[in-house]
């Protein structure tokens, strides 16, 4: 048992990492808007296919990294990454059912209360910054959702995580 | 499958542990107060340094195609090509040392009137080159990377060169690896004066990586398009003298108290790749306040100053 669980564990924690490398990944400045929460997505997908596994203590963990990584204040990408982790063990049973597109609209939801925690708590340090364009990171979420789900799930069939 | 047995419709959720909502909550409490103590009083310098240890190397394989590149640039460049990069290099040198020579005497010659005035001499400033690392790390705020940390002495709140000017300061510093915020940034201010009349203001940072804002000079104000804008040292960031940028627009608005100014960043923001960082050279870090300290041990003559 501990063994398959440590067979399985670096896949996701693999899948993370990618996620945070492609987060700061270089982009022509029109284009860096638009940038989807990719670590976010990767996440959501873990939690709701093995949340007895993933959940908000990994979700923690992912955020700080995230907050070091993008130098953003400490511990912001950990408290909206943990109430989403939450929210997704809370509902897994019935989006992991959904059809993909449906997936992808509560999926949309989940990426708003992100974008809406982190605007809260950028807005109450003052560093809030490009309010117009914080609408765009969920737009590209929801639509680059199905792809996600479809290669986390060959990475999770394909490598057994259970 | 294995997962459909896993499912948790009639075992417990969680084996162990306290409950979700439970742990959820302690976290986001966690997270709260991490987020206050790193706003108010910025003392998990050290937390977030040994975080970098993870987070480093990330940033290094996601500029590995860009440094790979250029690496690859270098070797396979035509020997022609280099050669005459070099004659053009030796061509720079020469001209510029023949400046340094004038510098030097003139240099000299100011300490000997600063002697005269009695006022305290202007301290000398040794630089670091460093290498910016292509991340992007937020697409509304000008932070940047570098690939030295404070294994090679770098502090928070030290200044960032390129050849052409100021580019900013060092915000953050990890054991390998720093970030710095650059001048345009939104948050960011910069104390300058103008060479051509002394004036002296502060520029802002706007989000644009060709504009900075000079929003507090009066329409009476002595400027015009074309100055030059140096830093003042008045912020005790940025070291005296440096160049900050060229202004671009001036439009004195009768209605308003203050004109609206712009001006262009002398340094190349979007294309350095090598910078400079600069130290005193007596060690101090340029936020040093010579009025709150006693005077330096070589200033002799403390006895002589009238109480």
């Amino acid at each position: 048992m501990s063994n398959q669980i440590r067979h399985a564990t670096w896949v996701v924690v693999l899948c993370l990492l990618v996620a945070m490398a492609l987060t700061i990944w270089p982009l022509p400045a029109a284009v860096e808007p638009f940038r989807p929460e990719w670590t976010l997505l990767v996440l959501i997908y873990w939690v709701m296919a093995l949340p007895t596994r993933f959940n908000v203590g990994v979700a923690f963990l992912a955020g700080l990294l995230l907050d070091v990584l993008t130098g953003t204040l400490l511990g912001q990408h950990a408290l909206a990454f943990t109430i989403i982790a939450f929210l997704v063990s809370m509902i897994h049973l019935r989006i992991r059912v959904y059809p993909v597109w449906q997936q992808a609209i509560a999926v949309c939801f989940l990426l708003a209360i992100h974008e809406s925690i982190l605007i809260l708590v950028e807005g109450s340090t003052g560093t809030l910054e490009g309010l117009g364009q914080r609408w765009a990171p969920i737009v590209t979420g929801t639509l680059f959702w199905p792809w996600v789900m479809l290669l986390m799930r060959y990475l999770r069939r394909r490598f057994q995580v259970t | 499958m294995a997962t459909a047995l896993r499912d948790p419709y009639n075992q417990p959720l969680f084996e162990h542990g306290p409950p979700l909502g439970i742990r959820t909550l302690m976290l986001v409490v966690l997270a709260v107060i991490l987020i206050a103590i790193d706003h108010r009083e910025g003392h998990l310098d050290r937390l977030r340094g040994s975080l970098t240890l993870v987070t480093y190397p990330i940033q290094l394989v996601v500029d590995l195609p860009a440094s790979a590149l250029e690496r690859a640039g270098e070797t396979m460049a035509d020997r022609d090509l280099l050669l005459e990069e070099i004659r053009e290099l030796r061509e720079i040198r020469l001209e510029q040392s023949a400046r340094l020579q004038r510098l030097e005497s003139l240099e000299a010659e100011n300490r000997r009137l600063r002697d005269l005035l009695d006022s305290a001499e202007r301290v000398g400033e040794r630089v670091l080159a460093a290498e910016l690392l292509r991340v992007d790390l937020d697409p509304f705020h000008h932070r940047v990377l570098i690939n030295k940390g404070s294994r090679d002495g770098l502090f928070a709140g030290q200044p960032l060169l390129d050849a052409e000017g100021i580019m900013g300061q060092v915000t953050q510093v990890g054991p390998f690896g720093a970030e710095a915020v650059l001048i345009t940034d939104p948050g960011s201010a910069t104390p300058v004066e103008l060479v051509r009349s002394g004036l002296r203001t502060i520029a802002l940072g706007t989000g644009d990586l060709t504009r900075l804002e000079l929003p507090y000079l009066p329409n009476t104000a002595d400027i015009e398009e074309g100055d030059l804008l140096v830093t003042s040292g008045l912020g005790m960031r940025y070291p005296r003298g440096y160049p900050v940028g060229r202004v671009t627009r001036v439009e004195r608005r009768p209605g308003e108290t203050f004109a609206a100014i712009e001006a262009e960043p002398s340094a190349a923001l979007d294309r350095s790749r090598e910078i400079l960082l600069v130290w005193r050279e007596d060690g101090r870090p340029f936020d040093w306040d010579p009025l709150e300290e006693a005077p330096a041990e070589d200033v002799e003559p403390l006895e002589e100053v009238p109480e």
